[in-house]
C-alpha cells in the first residue's frame, strides 16, 4: 500500500486584514484576512516549518528523498530541497529535488513521490511545498494571495491515507505566468483564465478520476478543490455535484491562495479530522490539472498530534498596516537601518552547517554537558573531541534573559529582541533573536521554541539561522 | 609566579581631548598623545626602545605597527600591536610592564589610539557581533542589557527601581565628566533627564550607554629604580590581572548573567600581586569599565567594592561619588570622557596617574591624598577583563 504516512502544515503568524489593502487603494475588499510571511521568512523557511511539523516524532533515518515544490524559490539557481533536508536533519544520502514552475508542482511532487516509493526507489519521500507569491499592488490577486506551506511523508508502511488513483492532464495556455525578471505575477483576462483554464481543467480532471475508479461524487467524503477565489470554488463544486458537507474549506477567507502549497495545506486540514475509511479527492490546477484519490486507513488514529493547519490558523498576530506588508515583501524600500557590516563567508557557513543548519549541540561523553553550538573541547571538563551530536531544533525552552534592542533592527521592524534561552531539559543555552512576537509582551520565563529563519543578506546569498519565538501552540 | 610590584613605573603620560575629532586622523591622535607623554617624562622619541600599540578597529586586514612607525617615526625598534576589544589599551600597558620587568628594555611606550568616527559608526557605541550567524544582530547595548534584565530579576530589584539606580550612576559620571576639559561629554544631567531619555536597548536608556569617541593616550614606562631620574613623582605599578572566559557567555551553560568570572579573577589576581586585601578600604580611586551603567554596577560587586546584590545601597549612599570614600570614574568614565576602544585603558590609567600625583587639572576634582588607584577595562561580548593597580610610593 502506497500513500501518505504523515503530514504537516504551516501558516505564518502574521495576517493582514484585506480591508486595510482595500482602504489604501479605495477599492472593494475581498473581506477576511490573508497570511503574510514575516520579513525573515521565505519559502525555504516555511517548508522547513511544515516539514518539522510533518516529521514530529519521526525517525529521520528512514527518509531517503525530499522534494521541495514552489513557484517562489529564494534561489533561481541553487537547490532548496538540499537546504530543507539538512535543516530538518535528514542524512546526506538522500535524493533531493526542487520542483517548480507550476502551481501544481506540489501535487506533481506527491505523485512522483508515490511512484518512487511504490517502485522501491525510496522508503519514504518527504514532499514539501511552500509559496509566497507577489501580485501587483492594488490588484485583486494581492488581496487574494496568502503565504503558507505544507508537507507530506509518502511511503509504503504505516500509511494513513492510501493513494488509490490519480488522473493527470496537461494544458498549454498563457493564463498566469512570470518572466525570470518579474517579481509580480502576470495574467491574461480573468474570465478566460477562470472558464477555459481553471474551471474547465479542474472539472475534467475530477470527472476523469471518478470515471477511472467508477465512483460518483457522493462516494467522496472530502472534496479538496483549491481555488484562486471563492466564486470559482463555489462554481466548480456545484458543477461537480458536491454537497456542502463534502467540500473542504478552500482557506481563502483566513489564509488566502498559497500557490502550489494550497492543495497540500487543504489536505493537511482534512487529515487533521478525517476518519478511517473516508475517501479524499484532491485536485490541483496549473498548466493542466491533477486529481488524486485517497482512502483514509485505521493508522490515522495512531498518528501523534501535530499543529497542522488548524493549529497554525488559531495562532496569529495582525499586521498593523498594509505598508508593513509592502515593506516586508520588498515592494517598498524603507529607510535603511543600521548596516551590519559582518562579512558572511560561504566557506564558514558550509563548515559550520551542523550547528548552524542542523542546530546540533554537543553532549560531552565524559561529563554529559550539552552545549550549543558544537564544542570540540568540552566547556566544563575539557575532554577533547569526545561528544555526541544532538539536534536541538525541536526543543522548547524558556527565556532566561532578554533585551529590547532599538539599534540593530530593520527600520520597518526596529526592535530586536535579543534573547538567551534555556532549552529543556538540560538547560542548554541558545542565544538569538526572538521573532513572531510582540516585543512589549516578552517576559522572563516565557516559553519559546526554535524556528529557522532568514537572518540577513550578505555576500550575495541568503543567510539562514535559528531564532526563537513564543510557543505558537501549547501541547 | 613572579610579580611586577614596585619593579616598573610610569614616568610620563599623555591623553588627547576625546570626542568627535573630525579635525584629527589616527596619526594625529597618536602624535597628540605621544608628544604630551614625552614632554611629561622629559624625554624624546629617540629614548623609546620598544612600543606597545593598542588599536582595535583597524581598517581592512590590519595596520600592524604603522601608526607608531609612520606617525611617530619610531624606526628600528619593536612595535607590537594588540587587539583585545575594549581591553586593548590595558593589554598594551601590561605588555609594556612585562617587557620592562623582564629586563629587556629600560624605557618603552604604551600607546592606545582609536579613530572610530571615520568609519561611519554612529554616535552610540553600538558595537557588533563578530560572527555573521551566531551574532548576526548582536550589539553592545543589546548584550549588556541582558545583564540588567537578569540582574534585576535575580536580586529582586523591580525594573523601575533598577533603572533609577543605573540613572544615578549616569548622573555621577556626567557630573564628573563636566569637570574634565578633555572629556567628550561635558554636560551634567539630572536624574529625571536620565530616566526620561529614549530607550536604546531596554532596560537601558540613552544615558546608560557610552558613546563612540576618537582619542589616544600614551604612557612612558621604565624600571622602578630608574624612575626618579625622570621625575620626582613617578607612579609605581603594583599589580595587574588579566582573565578571559571560554565561550561566548550567551551560550555558556549555567551562566547566570549577574557576575563575570573574568571580572572576579582578573581583580583578585591584581589584588594579590598588589597586596590588597580589602579593595573597598584600600583603594582611593578606581577607573572601571562603565561602557554601560549596568556594567559599572556589576563591577562594584565582582571587584569586591560592594556586597553581592547590594551595590545599589552603595550607589544611593554616594560611596562612588567624587567626594565619596571610593570615587569611581572620577573623570567621567567611558560614559562621558569617551570610549575610543584601544585608547580607553590607557586614558583610565592617565586619570589614576594624575590623581595619584595630585595633578588633576582642576582643584575641585582632585581627590584628597590618594595612595592607591585601579584602572580596568572589560572587553568582548563580554569576556575579557584587564586590571592594573598603581601607587605613588614604593611599598
Amino acid at each position: 500500500m502506497t500513500g501518505i504516512r504523515s503530514f504537516g502544515a504551516y501558516v505564518p503568524i502574521y495576517r493582514l486584514r484585506r480591508d486595510l489593502v482595500a482602504k489604501a487603494w479605495g477599492r472593494p475588499s475581498l473581506g477576511g484576512e490573508r497570511s503574510v510571511a514575516n520579513h525573515d521568512e521565505d519559502t525555504a523557511t516555511m517548508a522547513v516549518e511544515a516539514a518539522m511539523d510533518c516529521l514530529k516524532g519521526a525517525e529521520r533515518t528512514e527518509t531517503d528523498a525530499l522534494f521541495f515544490a514552489s513557484t517562489t524559490s529564494p534561489y533561481s539557481e541553487k537547490q532548496v530541497a538540499s537546504l530543507v533536508a539538512t535543516v530538518v536533519d535528514l542524512a546526506d544520502e538522500v535524493l533531493t529535488v526542487d520542483i517548480g514552475g507550476s502551481l501544481r508542482s506540489a501535487t506533481s511532487a506527491l505523485i512522483l513521490a508515490s511512484r518512487l516509493a511504490e517502485s522501491g526507489g525510496a522508503r519514504n519521500v518527504l514532499v514539501t511545498a511552500a509559496d509566497s507569491r507577489l501580485a501587483h499592488p492594488r490588484s485583486d490577486m494581492e488581496q487574494a494571495f496568502g503565504d503558507g506551506a505544507a508537507a507530506v511523508l509518502v511511503g509504503q508502511e504505516g500509511v494513513i491515507a492510501e493513494l488509490e488513483e490519480i488522473y493527470v492532464l496537461t494544458n498549454e495556455m498563457m493564463d498566469v505566468w512570470r518572466l525570470p525578471e518579474d517579481p509580480l505575477v502576470r495574467s491574461w483576462e480573468t474570465r478566460w483564465v477562470l472558464s477555459k483554464g481553471y474551471g474547465a481543467l479542474m472539472e475534467r480532471a475530477v470527472r476523469g478520476l471518478l470515471q477511472k475508479v467508477s465512483l460518483s461524487p457522493e462516494d467522496i467524503q472530502w472534496a479538496v478543490l483549491p481555488a484562486p477565489d471563492l466564486r470559482s470554488h463555489q462554481r466548480l463544486s456545484r458543477r461537480l455535484g458536491f454537497q456542502s458537507e463534502q467540500i473542504q474549506d478552500p482557506l481563502l477567507e483566513q489564509v488566502g491562495y498559497c500557490g502550489c502549497a494550497q492543495p497540500l495545506m487543504m489536505l493537511s486540514a482534512v487529515l487533521e479530522t478525517a476518519e478511517p475509511g473516508q475517501r479524499i479527492l484532491l485536485a490541483s490546477y496549473g498548466d493542466g490539472a491533477e486529481a488524486l484519490l485517497f482512502r483514509v486507513t485505521r493508522e490515522i488514529r495512531d498518528l501523534p498530534k501535530r499543529r497542522g493547519l488548524q493549529g497554525h490558523l488559531d495562532s496569529k498576530l495582525l499586521l498593523p498596516s498594509y505598508e508593513r506588508y509592502l515593506s516586508y515583501r520588498g515592494l517598498l524600500e524603507t529607510v535603511p537601518g543600521e548596516p551590519f557590516r559582518l562579512l558572511p563567508s560561504a566557506t564558514a557557513y558550509w563548515r559550520d552547517r551542523d550547528p548552524i543548519l542542523r542546530c546540533y549541540g554537543s553532549r560531552c561523553r565524559q561529563c554529559g554537558t550539552l552545549t550549543y553550538p558544537l564544542q570540540r573541547v568540552c566547556y566544563r571538563c575539557r575532554s577533547k573531541d569526545d561528544f555526541d551530536k544532538v539536534r536541538l531544533s525541536d526543543r522548547q525552552g524558556t527565556v532566561y534573559t532578554f533585551s529590547l534592542d532599538n539599534l540593530a533592527g530593520r527600520s520597518d521592524d526596529p526592535v530586536v529582541v535579543q534573547t538567551v534561552v534555556e532549552l529543556e531539559p538540560e538547560g542548554t543555552r541558545f542565544y538569538g533573536m526572538m521573532t513572531d512576537c510582540v516585543p512589549s509582551e516578552v517576559k522572563l520565563g516565557m516559553r519559546v521554541e526554535l524556528t529557522f529563519r532568514r537572518i540577513h543578506e550578505g555576500a550575495g546569498f541568503h543567510n539562514y539561522f535559528w531564532k526563537c519565538r513564543p510557543v505558537r501552540v501549547e501541547g | 609566579m613572579g610579580t611586577v610590584k614596585d619593579r616598573v613605573a610610569i614616568v610620563g603620560m599623555g591623553c588627547t581631548r576625546f570626542g568627535e575629532r573630525w579635525d584629527a586622523g589616527l596619526n594625529d591622535l597618536a602624535i597628540e598623545a605621544a608628544y604630551e607623554a614625552y614632554e611629561d617624562a622629559g624625554i624624546g622619541p629617540e629614548e623609546i626602545q620598544a612600543c606597545f600599540l593598542g588599536t582595535a578597529s583597524a581598517p581592512l586586514i590590519g595596520i600592524g605597527g604603522t601608526v607608531a612607525a609612520e606617525a611617530l617615526k619610531l624606526r628600528d625598534i619593536p612595535i607590537i600591536r594588540n587587539e583585545n576589544w575594549c581591553a586593548t589599551g590595558h593589554i598594551a600597558l601590561i605588555e609594556a610592564f612585562m617587557a620592562v620587568a623582564s629586563g629587556l628594555y629600560d624605557v618603552v611606550m604604551a600607546l592606545g589610539v582609536e579613530k572610530l568616527k571615520d568609519t561611519g559608526f554612529p554616535g552610540l557605541g553600538t558595537g557588533r557581533g563578530m560572527h555573521p550567524v551566531y551574532e548576526a544582530r548582536r550589539t553592545s547595548p543589546g548584550s549588556f542589557a541582558l545583564i540588567a534584565t537578569r540582574y534585576f530579576h535575580a536580586n529582586g530589584i523591580p525594573v523601575e527601581k533598577g533603572r533609577e539606580i543605573l540613572a544615578r550612576i549616569a548622573v555621577k559620571n556626567h557630573r564628573n565628566g563636566s569637570l574634565c576639559p578633555k572629556a567628550h561629554f561635558q554636560s551634567p544631567i539630572t536624574l529625571e533627564q536620565a530616566l526620561k531619555a529614549p530607550i536604546i536597548a531596554w532596560p537601558l536608556g540613552l544615558f546608560d550607554c557610552c558613546g563612540n569617541s576618537d582619542g589616544a593616550a600614551a604612557a612612558i614606562i621604565t624600571r622602578a629604580d630608574l624612575a626618579r631620574s625622570f621625575r620626582e613623582d613617578p607612579i609605581y605599578v603594583k599589580g595587574f590581572g588579566i582573565s578571559m572566559d571560554s565561550m561566548l557567555p550567551h551560550f555558556r551553560p549555567g551562566f547566570e548573567w549577574t557576575s563575570f568570572n573574568a571580572l572576579v579573577v582578573s581583580s583578585r589576581k591584581a589584588y594579590e600581586m598588589a597586596g590588597i586585601e580589602n579593595p573597598r578600604e584600600e583603594l582611593d580611586i578606581a577607573e572601571i569599565h562603565d561602557c554601560f551603567t549596568i556594567t559599572e554596577m556589576l563591577i562594584y560587586e565582582d571587584f569586591g567594592f560592594s556586597p553581592r546584590g547590594r551595590a545599589w545601597e552603595d550607589v544611593e549612599a554616594g560611596l562612588f561619588e567624587l567626594g565619596g570614600d571610593l570615587p569611581v570614574n572620577a573623570d567621567g568614565g567611558l560614559k562621558c570622557f569617551g570610549h575610543p576602544v584601544g585608547a580607553s585603558g590607557i586614558r583610565m590609567t592617565y586619570e589614576v596617574y594624575k590623581q595619584l600625583q595630585g595633578k588633576a587639572e582642576r582643584p575641585e576634582r582632585q581627590i584628597g591624598n590618594p595612595r592607591r588607584g585601579l584602572s580596568h577595562t572589560f572587553g568582548g561580548p563580554p569576556q575579557l577583563s584587564a586590571v592594573a593597580i598603581f601607587g605613588n610610593e614604593k611599598g
